[in-house]
């Protein structure tokens, strides 16, 4: 007879399923973090002069900064000189297709269940693969470049549409946002850049899939997207990396602009490696992700799946200065082994009759720690503003934790704030129940796990909810019976 | 198609069931009264295999299996279905989707092909008529926010979607007024089949009004001390147990 407490150690215990990693041939700078290598950096992707000024503005901010000590963990040791700063596959020439591409490379996407080929036939998406530092494969570019659409690495943004970088870069996140930001600044290796021009909405969902395969390489994507006046967007960004013994840091940006009447939806599953079961490696994901709706009536909506990581920290946050405008967090936040989760978001409600809704779905196995962190702050000028949060904890086993802060600042007596949580473990009542109708306790699990975050999962958009759906059940199974 | 043999049970060392036999053949109908804490529902709890029982001695046979071996969703889909005293909530999961699950599950096992939407839609409307059960409770979330009656009624809907050989209804009518305890009844009635055995525990004489037993069995302190007809429970109702128990402690100092 199989006991639940069993089940939930396998769950709790479950080794990382997508550990493996590439050879492949890489270019990499010294390790080490100084002006020398910024210039570097800089040098080695042929950016202009402002760009190199700005890093370095970011560089002597990051100096300035120190660690934070308000989240709700020990801030692991981080030796910022030992890390490497910029890796990238060698490349002899530019690819037209990607026929073109490394055959090992396409085999890694393969392995992680990211066929590029067939995703590029079957499935509309179009997918701007980045392998470590340097994207390697767009595709879908020629009909997005009919519209008007511009969906690139962000160096090649750098050197194609200078203005609209120069423009928009670090006008949500500033290099003094945050220790990590100014880290990113600083050092920033690539990510994606999106411009949807006016009017235009997005004809298919752009997709973007991060894979740390360097040891020792700090990952500092930096990820901008612009939606200009009456435009759409929905991007979407899944990761998952090879299992490694040490921690891996990665520190991205992602800055959002969406204008007048612009909409832009942002989706995340992240499944990086989590490290054992003692915790030991594992990926630090301290990433700043923020949006601003600039435009009336604009919208930005960020949906997170995040299951992997050593250490979640973030708090993908949006600015409602357009009036009328409105913000979205939808979040699934998974901890299992000795996994950390510190996330949540921040609205800021600037403009009026703004509108947010903040809906978190944590679950906690194992040890696992996941915390809520979230700021709802309503202006003077924020008329009839109104957020409704619910923040929804569910536990598996009794060694894990889950905590919430939720923090709520009005400045305007017009506002309505609602918050609503809960918190509810999977009973062994609730898995005998299902066991005695001819389901095992995997399955079981699986069931009322899909059942709680269903409301998140349906905010993504469908071959992506299934993907996460089926992660999900893979992050928790064990091997019952 | 079940034979229990001096079956002994323990939950946290104390002993509480203490030498249970019990035939139960094709198509009858079995009622097991008694006063409170006689072990009744630990019963239903060891035969449908939950895990913090321990079976100290004694077997079960179910069609030729030996039921103790089995884990729990095994013995559900070999055909054991327990309708339970206290039906647990699942936020978040549909009734159907569950349904789904469970009947899939079950075929799987039998070797039986996953049954198709419309196959499955169909099956589902055929039931909940003939359990009268509200069609406005299928998309809900598995008995959440269901009154008490409501969830015994969605026990009863799930024994008639799975279609279980042997099923044990706890308590069922606990919690029930005179309305749904009929409604509950006929939908038992209505699944009454030469193939169907059922175990019924009841405290009440009322619930056998409109379920006719077979066999009515008394168990008390862990064992059963008499078996008889469906007078047996009328005489029980009018008598209480105590004569049963003066009766058996006269037997046993003999």
């Amino acid at each position: 007879m199989i006991n639940s407490n069993e089940i939930i150690d396998d769950i709790a215990n479950k080794e990382y399923e997508f550990g493996f990693s590439t050879d492949i041939e890489m270019d990499m700078a010294p390790p080490g973090l100084n002006e020398d290598i910024i210039r570097f950096i800089s040098a080695k992707k042929n950016e202009p002069e402002w760009l190199l000024e700005w890093r370095l503005k970011g560089f002597a901010a990051f100096k300035k900064m120190e660690f934070p000590k308000w989240q709700h963990f020990e801030m692991p040791e981080l030796d910022l000189q030992a890390l490497s700063y910029y890796a990238a596959p060698k490349q002899k020439k530019q690819l037209n297709s990607l026929d073109e591409v490394d055959p090992e490379l396409l085999a890694t996407f393969e392995k992680l269940g990211i066929p590029l080929n067939e995703q590029k036939a079957l499935t509309g998406v179009a997918v701007d693969a980045v392998f470590d530092s340097v994207s390697v494969a767009t595709t879908f570019k020629g009909k997005l470049k009919e519209m008007g659409v511009i969906f690139c690495s962000f160096g090649e943004a750098v050197q194609e549409h200078p203005e609209l970088v120069k423009k928009y870069l670090g006008s949500v996140v500033p290099h003094t946002d945050n220790i990590f930001a100014a880290l990113n600044a600083a050092v920033f290796s690539d990510g994606s850049f999106v411009y949807i021009p006016k009017g235009v909405r997005c004809p298919m969902e752009l997709s973007t899939y991060f894979r740390i395969n360097a040891q020792n390489t700090g990952q500092f994507e930096r990820t901008l997207i612009i939606a200009d006046d009456n435009s759409y967007v929905s991007y979407l960004e899944g990761c998952t990396a090879p299992m490694r013994d040490e921690n891996q840091l990665h520190a991205a940006v992602v800055e959002l602009v969406a204008m007048e009447q612009a909409e832009i939806k942002y989706s995340t599953v992240q499944n990086w490696y989590p490290g054992d079961k003692d915790g030991k490696g594992g990926i630090y994901n301290f990433v700043t992700k923020r949006g601003i709706c600039k435009g009336t009536s604009s919208k930005i909506s960020w949906t997170q799946v995040e299951t992997g990581s050593a250490i979640t920290w973030k708090y993908p946050s949006v600015i409602l200065q357009g009036d009328y405008a409105e913000g979205e967090f939808y979040s699934v936040a998974v901890v299992r082994n000795k996994q950390i989760a510190d996330t949540g978001t921040k609205i800021h409600h600037i403009g009026k009759g703004t509108k947010s809704r903040i809906i978190s779905k944590g679950i906690s196995a194992g040890r696992g720690d996941n915390s809520y962190r979230g700021l709802v702050s309503v202006g003077p000028r924020a008329e009839n503003a109104r957020n409704f949060t619910q923040c929804d904890s569910l536990l598996i086993g009794n060694q894990c934790g889950s905590h919430t802060f939720p923090y709520i600042e009005s400045r305007n007596k017009t506002a309505m704030i609602e918050h609503e949580a809960t918190t509810s473990k999977i009973g062994e009542d609730q898995i005998f129940y299902l066991n005695q109708r001819g389901i095992d306790s995997e399955k079981a699990v699986a069931l009322i796990v899909n059942g709680y975050v269903k409301e998140v999962l349906n905010q993504l958009p469908m071959e992506f909810a299934v993907e996460a759906q089926k992660l999900l059940s893979i992050t928790l199974e064990g091997s019952v019976g | 198609m079940l034979t229990i043999k001096n079956l002994h049970a323990e939950v946290e060392g104390k002993k509480i069931l203490k030498g249970i036999n019990l035939e139960i053949n094709k198509g009858e109908m079995h009622a097991i009264m008694g006063p409170n804490g006689s072990g009744k529902s630990s019963l239903a709890s060891v035969l449908a295999g939950r895990d913090n029982y321990t079976v100290t001695e004694g077997e079960v046979w179910f069609n030729g299996k030996n039921l103790l071996d089995l884990a729990p969703e095994d013995r559900a889909r070999e055909g054991v279905f327990l309708a339970f005293q206290y039906p647990v909530e699942i936020p978040g999961v549909s009734n159907l989707n569950f349904l789904k699950t469970a009947l899939n599950e079950i075929r799987a096992y039998k070797g039986l092909p996953a049954l198709e939407a419309r196959e499955f839609l169909k099956l589902t409307k055929e039931k909940q008529q003939l359990v009268d059960f509200h069609s406005n409770l299928m998309n809900r979330s598995l008995n959440e926010g269901f009154s008490g009656g409501e969830k015994k009624r969605n026990e009863i809907f799930q024994l008639a979607m799975l279609d279980p050989q042997l099923a044990i209804l706890d308590e069922t009518d606990s919690g029930l007024d005179i309305d749904a305890l009929r409604i509950v009844s006929n939908g038992v009635n209505k699944l009454r089949d030469a193939e169907k055995s059922f175990v019924v525990i009841t405290h009440y004489q009322r619930l056998l009004e409109y379920i006719i037993p077979d066999f009515v069995h008394v168990l008390y302190n862990g064992r059963i001390i008499k078996t008889g007809t469906k007078e047996l429970a009328l005489e029980l109702e009018e008598r209480g147990y105590d004569w049963l128990k003066e009766e058996l402690h006269l037997k046993e100092s003999v």
